[in-house]
């Protein structure tokens, strides 16, 4: 029991979880790709036609993966942020920094999608569907979180503030989220979903594939910005060092 | 298949615009990141050699 | 030989703490008008940016002034932290016996009391130009009165996260604007639905569970902040 603890904890050594990450990042990115033509194909060729909705609910396959993926992720880095301020690791603390901006591209596309929805659906190229301001809200979260660590030189100050802020933003988004559904019923707004279409089950298997799929991309790329950020951070070290001579060799 | 033509596919129903739209921006939103992801290491990369460099007539152990 | 204020109570340390704040408020009285007025003229800035036709602006009027309100009370943020901060008296407090939550939400208080409730004060005043009547002018001065210490105390959090940092005032509020929009729906909402003469109960509760909530859990949040910025 014990050996098995100590070997996970080496992993919180930013040294060791660069070199880890290096040997993960393929691994996810195969995955991905597999998963991505396996559910494009679902997407296009198995799931039928929607009786309400045409061929214009094939959005679906990219909108919610997106949305999905960028409330995910915001929970992750408040997570990560968390475990930071708790334990004082550093690692923590660039896991945050890096999750942050896959998170709210993820944010932006659901926006996008959820427009390009919306339009023919509803006529608008923008609807104040609670979902979709919800996701705006938390895009605006995200690049809260990305302002406040860029504006803050001292790189542990940036983490442990970022934190704060995350776990702060995180308590909040089930909050904003009901006051944005109480709020949009009051007003009968449009809604940009599925509803009134019953899903059939290749759409949802569809869906799921494209979630997973979303979901190794996002770990593969999230562990390739975080080895940048780890040389970054930890650039006084003798191993980055020889890291960075190793590479510019090779180069 | 449920196509009957190649037109046919990428018309989507009439909704070609707003599927296709959706597809496009999502390959674009992930190139980019695989961009930025790509751009990031290599500046910092020549940023740390930079600093070795100019680091490597001082007396360091 | 006795150092007095060890021996004080909580409660009367907060009440000086609280003293402190106003006291130093009233010194610096344009800082703390400066707020007001600003409330004043966004809320003229509307008629004179969507025209005015009275219907129209009677049906905007809770959102407007709920908006202007908020951003009012956001602006004075800042001085919350930062003038203790550059005299090194908030490293005192961070340090003193006191634990660092009832200091803050004394000083959350303070700020309620200096930027938040003349606000609330003036609210009518400037409702009556977009025609509400007697009754909605009550409810939205009962809402502003429920929601501003709510406002404070949120606020409070971005303060203490921008200490010192570039950029401070715009970054502050991009910070802290996503987190009032609860108070902002159930605020402004409570006025428009007891216009349309639906029930205004559950606004109402959940404007004052918003306000225990962050009663209770902003303290926290702040002083983290604090600490952290202040280290």
């Amino acid at each position: 029991m014990k050996s098995t603890d100590i070997h996970w904890f080496k992993f919180a050594a930013p040294q060791n979880f660069y070199f880890l990450a290096g040997k993960m990042w393929p691994w996810f990115a195969a995955l991905a790709t597999l998963l991505t033509v396996i559910g494009l194909y679902i997407s296009f060729f198995v799931a039928p036609v929607d009786a309400q909705q045409g061929q214009g609910y094939r959005i679906i396959f990219v909108h919610v993966p997106a949305s999905q993926l960028s409330m995910f992720i915001y929970l992750v880095m408040a997570g990560w942020a968390g475990f930071g301020l708790a334990f004082n690791t550093r690692l923590s603390g660039m896991m945050a920094t890096a999750l942050a901006p896959t998170g709210a591209l993820f944010a932006f596309l659901s926006l996008v999608t959820g427009a390009l929805w919306g339009k023919p659906m509803w006529g608008a190229w923008w609807v104040w569907d609670a979902r979709l301001t919800s996701e705006l809200i938390l895009l605006f979260l995200y690049l809260g979180f990305m302002a406040l660590q860029a504006s803050i030189d001292d790189p542990r100050r940036a983490d442990k503030a970022g934190a704060v802020l995350a776990l702060v933003g995180a308590v909040n988004v089930p909050i904003i989220y009901f006051s944005v559904k109480w709020w949009n019923t009051l007003h009968q707004g449009a809604s940009v979903s599925m509803k009134g279409s019953s899903m059939a089950s290749t759409m949802l298997t569809g869906m799921l594939i494209m979630v997973v799929a979303f979901w190794m991309y996002a770990i593969a790329i999230i562990l390739l910005r975080v080895r940048s950020i780890i040389l970054e951070r930890e650039r006084h070290t003798d191993w980055v060092k020889n890291t960075v001579r190793a590479e510019y060799a090779v180069e | 298949m449920q196509w009957n033509s190649v037109s046919e596919f990428l018309d989507m129903g009439g909704y070609a615009l707003y599927v296709w739209g959706s597809f496009g921006c999502t390959a674009l939103v992930a190139v980019f990141e695989i961009w930025q992801v790509h751009a990031q290491r290599s500046a910092v990369l020549r940023n740390l050699s930079n600093e070795l460099g100019s680091n490597a007539d001082s007396t360091e152990s | 030989m006795s150092r007095s204020m060890q021996t004080l109570a909580l409660p009367q340390v907060m009440l000086a703490v609280l003293r402190r704040e106003v006291a130093l408020a009233m010194r610096q009285k344009g800082e703390v008008l400066t707020p007001l007025m600003f409330f004043m003229v966004v809320t003229s800035l509307f008629p004179l940016g969507v025209g005015a036709e009275t219907h129209l602006l009677l049906r905007m009027a809770p959102g407007i002034l709920w908006v202007s309100a908020l951003l009012a009370a956001m602006l004075s943020l800042q001085r919350m932290f930062a003038t203790d901060y550059a005299d090194g008296s908030l490293e005192q407090m961070i340090l003193s016996s006191t634990p660092l939550g009832l200091l803050v939400l004394s000083k959350a208080l303070a700020h309620f009391l200096i930027s938040g409730l003349p606000l609330v004060l003036i609210a009518p005043v400037l409702g009556l130009q977009f025609g509400l009547d007697a009754r909605a002018l009550g409810l939205l001065v009962l809402t502003l009165l429920l929601g501003t210490p709510t406002l404070s105390l949120i606020g409070s959090i971005g303060a203490a996260l921008t200490l010192g940092v570039r950029g401070a005032g715009v970054l502050l509020s991009l910070l802290i604007l996503p987190l009032y929009i609860p108070v902002l729906i159930f605020g402004a909402g409570a006025v428009e639905a007891d216009a349309a003469g639906l029930g205004i109960g559950g606004h109402l509760s959940l404007l004052a569970a918003l306000l225990v909530l962050s009663l209770f859990f902003s303290p926290m949040a702040t002083s983290a902040a604090l600490r952290i910025s202040v280290e």
